[in-house]
């Protein structure tokens, strides 16, 4: 540390300091160093108390740098600490224990042996990395890992524990996005006519440059109270300090960013009131400690009483300057002159007290150079010379000023970076010689200083005026817009603030280290274009993005171009004005996860999990002494040869009734379905409209005008959409019922499979009354059931579909009966090759994007006569055509098992690639190595030989083969007879995770309650169905009525669809269902199996805001569908904003309850049980 | 990050939404030559200007028609498919 002397000076006395708690004293450490600083203290101004001065080093040569702008328009304050790094100095409050050093140094800020690189500045001019760095190819990497540790901003710890922070969305009428005066007054004039404020400031206190800008002005303090007293009588504005507004996205989306969180705000107008970044001066060494803009040494001075130095020099071309010297010498910093590079008109009360207090004013002056302090502590002089009439200083006459501080007022501009981003143009004003707002898209206003408004009353009047513009133009209040004050018309800045020395090293952009040389050498390069000039030197992308080097670059570039401003642009403002943290823009990862209702059982039966698409499914279930691959083959052979139970819930499962719906199904199908009895089940292969293959799955009519229709895992829900959309386009009169989660389902299959449930169902089981592709109701262990009868797995096999509620009872039943003949459970590698014995294809595995029905040998499900089905028109020209490749199937010959292949694996024919191998697998049954692969089409003769390019370039061959490789005579060896499966305990489903809050959850409590009951009734009959009921109906979508007084709930849903949900114990469901017969006209029974949920509490919305789009701060009258941590749910207001209830796919049950009870966490709430919720119901 | 005004949910983020593609004639399968058919099937004119184009609320399985100015990326009216107006 180079304290000016061994005791820590003394804070300036009140009233300077408004932003300290002077009772508070803050101990941390600084490059290990002990500090000391007050409450309220951020880490550059108790370090700059300390008398520190050297608190950062430069991107590129390491030069020091100290307090510069104190709001965030520089970076030279960057440290780190063990955790976390960039830590932003000046913006950063300290706190008690704080441990922290600069970033990029080599040695320590004071010492940084990389300053060295600062000698070598002649030789590494703009471009140099492009020009230097580029050959050898083979060095690059060495360059890049050395660049990147010499340049480049703080370490990243990688072993720092992930932390996942929220991520909100907010809801007002207006955001308002600054604090200062014109904010304020905007911010007052809007709710005060009924609007919904956001108020955002970038500091913690509001009031602007009101706070530290003449503040102790009698007339400044006033205007502060009175707005601070307007704004308190407001109950409609909400204020959220140290916040800042980040980007403006499309449809008046704003992000806001505050030590924590990002917020995501959808504000139905945006006033921005940002106000102007002060502009530095551009000289030999204006970038030393010491040097600052006037607004950070009044900062100092006001907010945290600290003196900036003790003597200063400062350089002046705004009025505003001239007032801030004054307020500076009478804090007592010796102003030893403020140098104005032109004539600026001062007020005769201004200039007499500048006069009594002895400040000399030199005029047509400039400050030319800093004399850097000897051991790099700062500022020793500052050398002023004259201008000539054209702004070029003249050296002759330089004259150095003994002072320890240089400060700057020579020009600012507007803070416009997400106006720009809104769509604002910017105008260069040549009146003000700064920008001005031009053309505002809709519903987007600019007020006070950032509009080109900036004396005090007149920014105060034009927020006032915005604020009631924006509330008529939203409809709170009528009449004509009031008219806004006109801009100012005297200059706001100096219009060419750059100085050159003949020593050169005037820094442009603090962040890049770019010099005034960098940028006329980049622009004699031919980078003479703003945009090329930007990437070239690097001005603009450093953390400042810009903030105080833009305005500088741009008019070094109009001058070398011989032009006025007027018509250039600043570079364009992307998103984010200022960094976020990686951790804020990830916020909490929603990613639903799905589990089937038997998922616990695998869990507790050692199934290793895999995912396939959003399911977790198990892949196999460990065995003690197995390796994975005997599991995976002791599984197939055990469905191959007796029976294998495989968990198949995750199977796509549509509902479809109605007088087309036959019609709609051979509509959306190949095949033909209106002949198909009640009682039987069809193949269905969809296509889309090029005849590409895109789903198949089984559809079985269960009445003339119910179907139950099942598709891949992975495509039911584009499938179930694709459904509706067409159901709707075709007019066909038909009722769709996604039922995917709401049934679960198990696939028996083997040999064994018919012995084993017909010791469990009451129906006949026989060859001649359940044969192959039918359908039957039953019921096992209690739970009524529907059964296919398919061979997918197998030549004989049964899918059982039943409520997903059942599930488990139903698989449990299956696992204890079929324990004596050896039934065992079987992941999903099994169910692969149990399927690759029968040879059939799998969509997504085996088809691609361009596979059609004849290609895969489905031709046969291929109905021409239909009178149209998606893609037939497609299919016919392709029937013409010939084959460009066919599936089929084939076994590795035995030399080949040396060097099996792999899926993808190439089919080699005469040197060109004649196909692929889409599946490959060995084959238990077989004891061979089976797969599916496209070939030419005159290599699908069975014996023909193939040859496959294997791992390593190894050439393997094997035989086409046609499917299925294995028969249904399997001779089973005594061994395998004697086969048991481990003995399974039968599981109750255990609702989780839902322990007694105790009564804590005064704030937040969520509640699992899916055990209450539901129903739903579907079709263009239902409505008439339940008034006959007596059951009072809901008349518009989403609008909801009790059951009977006071319980139970019925819900109306879009697409004639009604949820009902019963009280706890209130037995209407019971009844309702009871009523229900298949045969009611119009009517179709809704499987209800959601996962019910209740939120409530106090900080219900805010649980809302970080996991969901739509806005559950107000109140609500009707249901809501929405999307909750990426789930789709249905969410009811119960009581008001106080109590909320969820409805959720069942599937998605563990991954929302896990999702919402992380955040319900760390909102310190609890979980509590249904008996703690009733009160809530 | 867009709103779109659903005709059945109301105001919602883009999000919850899926693009379902332009509203486009099908020609008569039955009639039309082949190479309309292709036409039809595999090009997109992709031109900016306004046009009618499929979206669908996910959460509640709602499709709906919106008119979308393609070159600025504004949605000027959504409707239900069922009350589209001018077409049959």
């Amino acid at each position: 540390m180079n304290k000016k002397s061994p005791e820590i000076p003394e804070r300036l006395p009140l009233p300077y300091g408004s932003c300290l708690d002077r009772n508070t004293r803050i101990h941390f450490r600084f490059e290990g160093e002990p500090c000391e600083g007050f409450g309220g203290d951020t880490l550059s101004t108790a370090l700059w108390a300390s008398g520190a001065r050297v608190l950062g080093r430069s991107f590129k040569y390491h030069r020091p740098r100290g307090v510069f702008s104190l709001s965030g328009i520089d970076a030279n304050v960057l440290v780190e600490d063990s955790d976390t790094t960039n830590i932003r100095g000046d913006r950063t409050p300290v706190h008690e224990g704080m441990d922290v050093r600069a970033v990029n140094t080599l040695g320590g800020v004071r010492r940084d042996l990389l300053r060295v690189l600062g000698r070598l500045e002649a030789f590494t001019p703009v471009g140099f990395y492009y020009k230097a760095f580029h050959t050898p190819r083979s060095l690059y990497p060495l360059y890049e890992s050395m660049l990147r540790r010499l340049g480049g901003l703080g370490r990243v710890n990688a072993a720092k524990p992930i932390e996942h922070t929220a991520k909100r969305y907010a809801f007002c009428d207006v955001l308002v996005v600054g604090a200062g005066a014109s904010g304020m007054a905007a911010a007052v004039a809007a709710s005060a006519r009924g609007a919904r404020v956001l108020l955002v400031g970038n500091d913690l206190h509001r009031g602007g440059c009101l706070r530290y800008h003449k503040a102790q002005d009698p007339k400044v303090l006033e205007t502060l109270a009175r707005l601070e007293s307007q704004l308190a009588g407001q109950p409609l504005i909400e204020w959220r300090a140290s916040t800042t507004a980040v980007s403006h996205d499309a449809d008046l989306w704003v992000a806001l960013d505050d030590a924590k969180t990002l917020t995501k705000v959808q504000a139905r107008a945006v006033v921005y009131a940002t106000g102007c970044y002060e502009q530095p001066a551009v000289f030999r060494n204006n970038d030393l400690p010491g040097v600052m803009l006037l607004g950070a040494a009044q900062r100092l001075v006001h907010e945290y009483a600290v003196r900036p130095c003790e003597a200063a020099v400062v350089f002046a071309a705004r009025l505003e300057s001239y007032e801030a010297a004054l307020d500076l010498s009478r804090a007592g910093v010796a102003v030893r002159a403020i140098v104005d590079p032109g004539v600026t008109v001062l007020p005769e009360a201004l200039a007499e007290a500048l006069a009594s207090a002895q400040i000399p004013i030199r005029t047509k002056t400039c400050v030319y150079e800093a004399i850097p302090l000897s051991g790099e502590g700062g500022v020793a002089a500052a050398v002023i010379c004259a201008l000539d009439p054209q702004g070029v200083p003249q050296p002759e006459s330089a004259e150095p000023i003994p002072c320890d501080g240089v400060l700057l007022g020579v020009a600012q501009t507007p803070a416009d970076a997400l106006l720009r981003q809104a769509g604002a143009c910017m105008r260069y004003d040549a009146t003000q010689e700064q920008f001005v707002p031009e053309q505002l898209p809709e519903r987007v206003y600019a007020v006070g200083s950032v509009n080109g408004v900036h004396d005090l009353d007149a920014r105060i009047a034009d927020g006032r005026a915005a604020g009631e513009a924006v509330a008529i133009s939203l409809g709170f209040s009528s009449g004509p817009a009031p008219s806004r004050p006109a801009r100012t018309q005297t200059r706001q800045s100096h219009p060419y603030p750059i100085f050159p020395h003949s020593k050169g090293h005037e820094c442009l952009d603090l962040d890049e280290d770019l010099m005034l040389k960098d940028v006329q050498r980049a622009v004699a390069e031919g980078f003479d274009r703003v945009e090329l000039l930007k990437r070239y030197s690097a001005f603009g992308m450093g953390p400042s993005q810009g903030k105080h080097s833009n305005l500088n670059v741009l008019r070094v570039l109009a001058r070398l171009r011989g032009e006025t401003l007027e018509g250039h642009r600043a570079p364009t403002a992307r998103p984010y004005v200022q960094p976020v943290p990686l951790s804020h823009l990830a916020g909490r990862i929603f990613t639903p996860r799905l589990r089937t209702t038997i998922h616990r059982w695998h869990e507790a039966h050692g199934a290793e999990f895999t995912w396939v698409g959003a399911w977790l499914r198990p892949k196999y279930y460990r065995v003690q002494g197995r390796t994975e691959e005997q599991c995976i083959a002791d599984e197939a052979t055990a469905a191959r040869c007796c029976v294998g139970l495989i968990d198949v819930g995750t199977l796509g499962k549509i509902e479809v009734s109605g007088p087309d719906a036959a019609l709609f199904l051979e509509y959306m199908n190949t095949g033909r379905y209106a002949d198909l009895p009640p009682g039987k089940a069809g193949y269905g292969l969809m296509c889309d409209e090029s005849g590409v293959v895109i789903n198949d799955g089984i559809i079985a009519r269960l009445s003339e005008e119910q179907f139950y229709v099942t598709t891949t895992t992975t495509g039911a829900d584009a499938i179930f959409l694709e459904m509706r959309r067409n159901a709707l386009s075709w007019k066909h009169r038909v009722t769709l019922v996604h039922a995917t989660h709401q049934f679960g389902a198990v696939s028996v299959a083997g040999p064994a499979s018919r012995a084993l449930l017909a010791g469990l169902v009451k129906i006949d089981m026989g060859e001649d009354a359940f044969p192959h592709m039918a359908v039957r109701s039953a019921e096992i262990a209690g739970v009524p059931v529907w059964m296919l009868r398919v061979g997918f797995a197998g030549k004989l096999g049964y899918e059982v579909h039943m409520p997903a509620s059942g599930a488990l009872q139903v698989w449990s039943a299956l696992m204890e009966a079929g324990a004596e003949c050896g039934a065992r459970p079987c992941g999903v590698e099994a169910q692969r090759l149990l399927r690759l014995d029968m040879g059939h294809f799998l969509i997504g595995q085996d088809t691609d994007a361009l596979t059609h029905p004849y290609e895969i040998g489905m031709g046969w499900t291929v109905k021409m006569d239909k009178p149209f089905f998606i893609g037939q028109r497609s299919l016919r020209i392709l029937s013409g055509k010939p084959r460009e490749r066919q599936l089929v199937g084939f076994v590795l010959s035995l030399p080949g098992e040396g060097n099996r292949p792999a899926e993808n694996h190439l089919i080699i024919r005469e040197g060109r690639m004649a196909g692929r191998i889409t599946s490959i697998g060995r084959s238990p049954a077989l004891g061979r190595t089976v797969g599916l692969a496209y070939v030419e089409p005159d290599q699908t003769t069975p014996g023909t030989e193939l040859f496959i390019r294997s791992h390593n370039g190894g050439m393997v061959s094997a035989t086409v083969a046609h499917p299925p490789f294995v028969g249904e005579a399997m001779v089973l060896s005594e061994k395998e007879r004697s086969f048991k499966s481990e003995t399974v305990a039968t599981q109750t489903e255990k609702t989780h995770a839902a322990s007694a809050a105790g009564g804590s959850a005064s704030v937040l409590a969520l509640c699992d309650v899916s055990a209450i009951p539901k129903w739903g009734l579907a079709g263009p009959g239902a409505t008439d169905w339940l008034r006959a009921k007596g059951i009072a109906v809901p008349e518009g979508i989403y609008q909801w009525r009790h059951l009977k007084e006071d319980a139970g709930r019925i819900v109306r849903l879009p697409h004639d669809e009604f949820f009902i949900e019963d009280s706890p114990g209130g037995g209407h469901v019971a009844a309702l269902r009871a009523a229900y017969t298949d045969n009611a006209p119009g009517c179709h029974a809704v499987e209800r199996q959601d996962y019910a949920l209740l939120v409530c509490g106090d900080l219900v919305a805010e649980l809302m805001a970080q996991s969901c789009g739509v806005d559950f701060s107000k109140p609500h009258e009707v249901a809501v569908m929405t999307r909750v941590a990426g789930v789709n749910v249905l969410a009811l207001q119960t009581r008001e904003t106080q109590a909320l209830r969820l409805w959720c796919a069942r599937s998605a049950a563990v991954y929302l309850w896990d999702a919402l009870a992380e955040i319900v966490h760390d909102l310190s709430g609890a979980v509590a049980d249904l008996d703690h919720a009733r009160p809530w119901l | 990050m867009k709103q779109i005004l659903c005709p059945v949910n109301g105001l919602r983020p883009l999000q919850e939404f899926q693009y379902g593609g332009a509203l486009r004639d099908r020609p008569d399968p039955n009639t039309c030559s082949d190479e309309a058919w292709a036409d039809y099937v595999f090009n997109r004119a992709g031109a900016p200007g306004v046009q009618r184009e499929w979206w669908c609320h996910v959460p509640s399985a709602v499709w709906f028609v919106a008119e979308r100015d393609t070159l600025n990326d504004v949605f000027l009216r959504t409707y239900l498919y069922e009350e589209m107006p001018d077409r049959e």
